[in-house]
C-alpha cells in the first residue's frame, strides 16, 4: 500500500491516543508511555514524507534525532518519577503539586 | 490484494489495537507489554517506507533500551507486595471528545492539504546515505546529541541517588 495519507492518517491516530493517554493517565509512568505514542507518531510522518518526497534522506535523520531524545527524556523521566515516588510515596502526577516536601 | 497489502494491514491493525490498549488497559504492566507491540508495528511500518536503518534503531533502542527501563520504572514505583499493579484514569469522557475533535481536524488537514509528492526509486539500503548527511550535513546537531545524550546520563545518575543528608 503505497499512500502517504493512509501513513499520515496512522500517524494522526498515534498521536490522538497517546495524546489521550497523557491527558486521562494518573500514573506518571503512564503518561511517560503517551509520551513516546507521541514521538513515535512523529516519527512515522517524518520518514513517510521522507518516503514519498523523493527518498530524501534528511527525514531519516531526524526520525533519528527524536529517537535519541526520547532515550534521553525517558531516562530523565523515569529518574523523577522514581524520585517522585520515594518522597511522596505515589507516582500519582496529580499529587505532586509541591516543589518541596 | 497482494501479501504485502495484507502485511500491512496486519502491522497497522497491530500498531493501533495496541496503542489503544496502552492508554486504556488499567493494568500498569499490560499497557508496557502493548506498547511492546506498538513499538515493533512502528518499525514493519518503517520498513514498508523504505527506511532500514530506521526501523532497525528503532528496535534497538525503543524496544531494547526505552521499554526496559520503563519496566524498570514500573517496578520500582510500585509496592510488589501490592498485587494490583493498576492504575486509574480520569476525565475519560472529556478526554476522549478533546482528542476526538484533534484528530478530526488533523484528519481533515491531512486529506486536504496538497502534499509535494514525488515518485523516488528506493535506494537499496539508506544506511549509507543516512552516514553521509550524519557526517557532512548534520554533524554540528549530531555532536550536540551527543553530549545531550551524556547530560541525560549524569542527570539521570544524579536524580536517581538517594540523598546522603
Amino acid at each position: 500500500m503505497n499512500d502517504l495519507n493512509i501513513y499520515l492518517t496512522v500517524g494522526a491516530i498515534l498521536f490522538s491516543l497517546g495524546l489521550y493517554g497523557v491527558i486521562t493517565r494518573r500514573n506518571g509512568v503512564a503518561v511517560l508511555m503517551g509520551v513516546e505514542l507521541i514521538l513515535n507518531s512523529a516519527n512515522v510522518n517524518f520518514v513517510a514524507f521522507a518516503r514519498f518526497g523523493g527518498m530524501n534522506l534528511s527525514g531519516h535523520i531526524f526520525a533519528m534525532f527524536v529517537i535519541i531524545l526520547a532515550a534521553a527524556e525517558a531516562a530523565v523521566a523515569l529518574a523523577i518519577i522514581i524520585n517522585l515516588y520515594n518522597k511522596f510515596g505515589t507516582v500519582n502526577v496529580d499529587d505532586a503539586r509541591s516543589l518541596k516536601q | 490484494m497482494s501479501l504485502s497489502d495484507l502485511t500491512f494491514f496486519f502491522v497497522v491493525a497491530l500498531t493501533i489495537g495496541s496503542a489503544l490498549y496502552v492508554v486504556t488497559s488499567q493494568k500498569l504492566v499490560y499497557s508496557a507489554m502493548a506498547l511492546f507491540f506498538t513499538l515493533l508495528g512502528i518499525a514493519g511500518l518503517f520498513v514498508f517506507l523504505m527506511a532500514d536503518f530506521i526501523a532497525g534503531t528503532q528496535i534497538v533502542i525503543y524496544v531494547g533500551g526505552i521499554l526496559v527501563l520503563i519496566v524498570f520504572g514500573i517496578m520500582l514505583t510500585n509496592r510488589i507486595s501490592d498485587v494490583r499493579l493498576s492504575h486509574t484514569s480520569m476525565q475519560r469522557g472529556v478526554g476522549g471528545v478533546v482528542v476526538l475533535l484533534i484528530f478530526a481536524g488533523l484528519y481533515k488537514m491531512i486529506s486536504s492539504a496538497p502534499w509535494y509528492l514525488e515518485s523516488a526509486s528506493a535506494p537499496e539500503s539508506s544506511v549509507k546515505g543516512i552516514g553521509k548527511l550524519l557526517m557532512i550535513e548534520y554533524l554540528l546537531p549530531f555532536e550536540v546529541a551527543s553530549v545531550l545524550l551524556l547530560a541525560a546520563l549524569v542527570g539521570a545518575a544524579m536524580l536517581s541517588r538517594k540523598s546522603k543528608s
